[in-house]
């Protein structure tokens, strides 16, 4: 059986696919070999679909990973467990403190060395700030993540807060 | 059937299917369902990509769709329970995804492409354009940035429509059943549609006279990312 140029370009997709019946695959194959425009086409597909195919067409941003476990870590739902270790935490950390009162008050005095906990620091209220349209966070100017946003605003920090953004995961970690 | 009784059924369905990784992917789902919330991550983990390429393949911006990303997986976190096994996980997931991305894209102001596809419907045929030589373009030039770059700028010129169904079948191997399903639509028109992905693809990135690439997409002028 013999098959237009049209049918050629009609099923090119299911051809490369193999979905197409043992017939129309001969009769293609036949075509295509005689007519340098089908095979340019179904060439060119063929490019098209090993190129945009391979694995590294579907990379994922550097640390898309690690951002994505931090923001599951902190909505974690409360469990009873976490109630439990939060309990058991909040009377040890009583107990820590009366035993350190009572250290204090009978013990010679020394230089504290208790390492203060992580406590973010506060954005300053007049810092300048980028944010994008729709978007949730705030940024820096140079933060990558505003690379090709097109409605850009620079505004103060304590507006953007007021506005409910929060500091960028990526460019403003300190404040987090 | 009672909800409770479609739940249980479906989600024996998916145990009872002939493969490792579907049974490890389902005792999963019911660990995190019964509050082992830390397993969640190696649940997500093998579609982190089809998540994120389902998000770019809508907002065509790294930033956005990152966003989206995490934000659609954090939602199958936290509504896990409505997750009954009457479609695979990975479908569920990127129909979440596909939602939040639509939900963005319209509070978003797109700049408007010009596109060769704009034009274009389902209903008329799309005919090639270009027919120069082609020769076979080696997978290692994908090593280079402004080639995947490059790649990248052309998809994202196709109508949505187009490039939705294009980087579910071609980027990220869905079958034609699953592009389907994720995005609403018959089978027939994923398979016209990745047609006509494909031949507008080809047509944009068509090969020059020389037999060296050019691309109808506005790279800088004079480059040729594929030399």
């Amino acid at each position: 059986m013999g098959v237009t140029c049209e049918t050629v370009w009609r099923e090119s997709s299911n051809y490369l696919d193999e979905t197409i019946s043992p017939e129309l695959r001969l009769a293609m194959d036949e075509h295509i070999q005689g007519c340098k425009q089908c095979a340019s086409v179904i060439d060119g597909l063929r490019n098209i679909v090993t190129l945009y195919g391979d694995e590294r067409m579907a990379e994922l941003p550097a640390g898309f990973s690690q951002r994505l476990q931090r923001r599951l870590e902190a909505n974690k739902p409360p469990t009873r467990r976490h109630f439990f270790g939060w309990a058991v935490a909040f009377a040890a950390s009583v107990v820590a403190v009366g035993s350190f009162e009572l250290l204090r008050h009978t013990a010679p005095k020394k230089p504290e060395a208790v390492a203060p906990p992580h406590t973010p620091k506060p954005v300053p209220p007049d810092m300048q700030v980028v944010v994008a349209e729709g978007g949730a966070h705030f940024h820096r100017a140079a933060c990558p993540l505003l690379n090709g946003h097109s409605n850009l605003r620079t505004i103060a920090a304590a507006e953007a807060i007021h506005e409910g953004l929060t500091p960028c995961p990526r460019c403003m970690t300190e404040y987090l | 059937m009672s909800s409770q009784a479609r739940h249980i059924q479906g989600m024996t369905t998916l145990l009872q299917e002939n493969s490792a990784e579907t049974a490890r992917e389902a005792e999963l789902i019911l660990r995190v369902k019964s509050g082992d919330h830390d397993v969640f991550y190696q649940l997500i983990q093998p579609y982190e990509r089809r998540v994120f390429a389902t998000a770019m393949a809508i907002l065509r911006n790294e930033a956005d769709a990152e966003d989206v990303a995490q934000d659609s997986i954090l939602k199958a976190f936290r509504h896990i329970s409505q997750f009954r096994g009457e479609a695979k996980f990975s479908t569920w997931l990127l129909q979440i995804t596909i939602n939040e991305a639509r939900m963005r894209k319209r509070r978003m102001t797109i700049r408007v492409m010009e596109s060769i596809s704009e034009q274009a419907d389902d209903e008329r045929e799309y005919r090639p354009r270009e027919f120069a030589d082609w020769r076979e373009i080696p997978s290692e030039s994908l090593e280079r940035k402004e080639v995947r770059n490059a790649l990248i700028e052309a998809l994202n010129t196709l109508e949505e429509k187009y490039r939705s169904v294009f980087v579910m079948r071609d980027i990220q191997r869905l079958s034609t059943e699953e592009t389907a399903k994720v995005l609403d639509i018959t089978q027939a028109s994923v398979k016209t549609r990745l047609l006509r992905a494909r031949l507008m693809l080809r047509d944009l990135l068509s090969p020059g006279l020389n037999g060296q690439w050019t691309s109808k997409v506005a790279f800088a002028k004079g480059v040729k990312p594929w030399e």
